[in-house]
């Protein structure tokens, strides 16, 4: 039987799975990633499949003209004998108020209460993963991306223009961070996007110093020479066979990364500064807890806990990912 | 040494340069300016456009906002080199005046929970490295992981909640400094009134750090305790204290001492959320209330001296690093 070496993700892969943690952790971020994607399936107030005067329907794949502005709910009162409709788990919208139902709560009607304008919170929350990662994975690839640039840049060619970017680098590490996202974003009219950008923007030093020391480790070694002497250019050799010997770390450093920005958006958010409503994100609902502490603790305690779980589950990841990737720990 | 600190006193100013004049840049470049504000603040009903119109005129020709940014921003910095940092917009006082009343607030919070996260997390650090693998080992990793992702504005909105009255206990005050009969206690009911109000706000600034630094401290002590030097003074028969306290813990602490400077600006910009939730008159709150009243000169204030603060602290870090640890040299 002819064996293969295993390659570097392979091994990575193999290390990573022998950990009970990170794997839980891996568990809770696929889980995670299946509830943004499925939100309008786990949180509507259509059905999901519906019969209806003997026809199939199916209201959250496909809107019909016919039930544009009928309430599902009263619309199955009036079933016929062998009419039936099969609603999502959570069976509100994330928008969807009902004032007579304002600060329930956690009941069997509203599993996890609702809102001061009598919106379902956890249907709010399922909504509000779709935020909140979108805001963590496009702002981490932001400044991976500039950080991996002007690393690999300031590493590879060293001298002056290492000098130049380093320095940059260091202004940037002394900004408080967090006060001029404030800042920016306070002066900036309200959306997701701006809220990515600048915490992109304002992220990527740890990834361009670590990306830079790898260069310097790595240019000098034999499989560097080598390329050189079969004539790749600065380009090919930089991002085709430098940079993908440093990834490791990389990828290390972005996993940290969407937990970090997940934090930010969701401490944003609390202070008002988020995503402009009715979107549901989690530092919302826990930034309008605020208004009735004395008494609403679920609108406290659980998108609380989806930050804290989101957080605890990319960290877990990145610290089994860097544990698998150290050789010195492989057994 | 001398030599080292005056070349890097000196480095400082190019950096001090580059951060002020991007936020200076930011600000100015944001919709929303102070100009704008004065006409919302002077609202006395509906306005013609052409009077809304000759107040923004004014008030620009007042803060000396209809030159071009970079005019601007030489004059703020001819200013800067006498300490003038110009008067607040908001209430025309001196934004330095503004500063230092606000400062040893904000100060005695994060050097407080500096030096109590130093005081918990070495022990911490230390006792877990020599009980590595055990039961007692392994929960107090996981629990200093769950307080390194916990977001502290949840812990402090939960804290308010259970703790500050309301439906539930009624065991810390959550409102500033110090209670309303202060003026009429004891010397020493001051002292304990002012602890007592310190207690949560401090307790959320600290936790997350605590996690970071004893993680640190027990990876630097496992490193140091695999060394030879250690295996050495172990064969020469040395006591297992003598050889963890004086021959690994004095190796391992170094680079802890460098994770100072990294705490300063962190804690800054996480007493903007605290501060504000526990309505501290710190520098945090400062910050938040500037930035929302656009008052340019204290953002610009603000920004300058918790750089400058950072800078300071960046250094102190590495003279500290040079003094723990002979084999550094600074020349």
């Amino acid at each position: 039987m002819k064996r293969t070496s295993q390659g570097y993700w392979a091994i990575t892969w193999r290390q990573f799975r022998k950990r009970q943690l990170p794997m839980r952790g891996l568990v809770l971020v696929v889980l995670l990633g299946l509830v943004a994607l499925l939100a309008p399936l786990l949180a509507n107030n259509r059905p999901l499949i519906m019969r209806y005067q003997g026809t199939y329907y199916f209201p959250v794949f496909r809107e019909h003209p016919r039930f544009r502005n009928v309430d599902f709910d009263e619309l199955a009162a009036t079933f016929e004998k062998g009419d039936f409709a099969v609603f999502p788990p959570v069976p509100y919208t994330p928008t969807q108020y009902d004032l007579t139902e304002h600060l329930q709560e956690p009941s069997k009607k509203h599993l996890l209460g609702t809102d001061d304008r009598g919106r379902d919170v956890l249907s709010r929350m399922i909504y509000g993963t779709r935020i909140s990662l979108s805001v963590g994975f496009v702002a981490v690839g932001i400044y991976i991306a500039i950080g991996t640039v002007l690393g690999a840049i300031a590493g590879y060619y060293a001298g002056k223009v290492d000098m130049i970017i380093s320095r940059f680098i260091e202004i940037m590490i002394c900004f408080p961070t967090f006060f001029l996202i404030i800042a920016v974003i306070a002066f900036l009219p309200p959306s997701i996007y701006n809220i990515m950008i600048v915490i992109g923007i304002t992220g990527w030093t740890r990834v361009a110093r670590l990306v830079r020391g790898e260069f310097f480790r790595l240019k000098g070694q034999d499989f560097v020479t080598s390329a050189r002497g079969l004539g790749a250019t600065h380009f090919g050799i930089i991002f085709r066979h430098v940079l993908r010997n440093a990834l490791g770390p990389v990828f290390v450093s972005a996993t940290f990364g969407v937990a970090g920005a997940i934090l930010t958006e969701s401490a944003l958010s609390f202070l008002g500064f988020g995503v402009p409503p009715p979107t549901p994100s989690w530092g919302d609902i826990l930034s309008q807890s605020r208004q009735y502490i004395e008494f609403a603790w679920w609108l406290t305690v659980f998108p609380g806990a989806a930050i804290f779980l989101t957080i605890t589950a990319y960290n877990l990841v990145g610290e089994g990912l860097r544990d698998a990737i150290d050789p010195r720990l492989r057994q | 040494m001398r030599v080292y600190i005056a070349r890097r006193l000196l480095l400082a100013v190019p950096t001090l340069l580059g951060i002020t004049a991007i936020t200076f840049v930011i600000i100015q470049l944001a919709p929303g300016s102070p100009a704008a504000m004065a006409v919302r603040l002077g609202g006395e009903g509906v306005r013609s456009d052409a009077i809304a119109q000759e107040i923004v005129e004014q008030t620009k020709k007042l803060y000396g906002l209809d030159k071009p940014i970079p005019v601007q921003y030489v004059l703020w910095l001819k200013r800067l080199v006498t300490f003038d940092f110009g008067t607040s917009y908001k209430d025309q006082r001196n934004v330095l005046e503004k500063i230092a009343e606000r400062l040893p607030v904000s100060l005695q919070l994060s050097l407080t929970s500096i030096f109590l996260v130093y005081l918990i997390a070495i022990p911490i650090g230390v006792y877990s490295s020599t009980h590595q693998h055990s039961l007692s080992d392994n929960v107090i990793t996981v629990s200093l992981f769950i307080l390194y992702s916990l977001p502290n504005f949840w812990v402090a909105t939960l804290f308010i909640m259970f703790l500050g009255g309301g439906d539930f206990l009624n065991v810390f005050p959550i409102y500033g400094l110090v209670s309303d009969n202060y003026a009429q206690l004891t010397f020493w009911a001051k002292v304990g009134d002012r602890l007592w109000h310190l207690v949560l706000p401090i307790t959320c600034l600290t936790y997350g750090g605590l996690a970071s630094i004893s993680r640190f401290g027990r990876v630097g002590m496992l490193e140091a305790i695999r060394q030879d030097y250690v295996r050495t003074a172990r064969a020469k028969g040395l006591s297992e204290k003598v050889v963890i306290f004086k021959h690994a813990f004095r190796n391992s602490i170094i680079p802890i001492v460098t994770l100072l400077a990294t705490l300063l600006p962190a804690m800054l910009g996480g007493s903007v959320i605290i501060e504000s939730i526990f309505s501290i008159p710190g520098m945090g709150q400062l910050a938040f209330e500037s930035i929302l009243s656009r008052d340019y000169p204290v953002i610009m204030g603000i920004t300058t001296i918790s750089a400058l603060l950072t800078l300071i602290g960046i250094l102190l870090a590495d003279v500290c690093y040079a003094l723990v640890d002979p084999r550094i040299s600074l020349e």
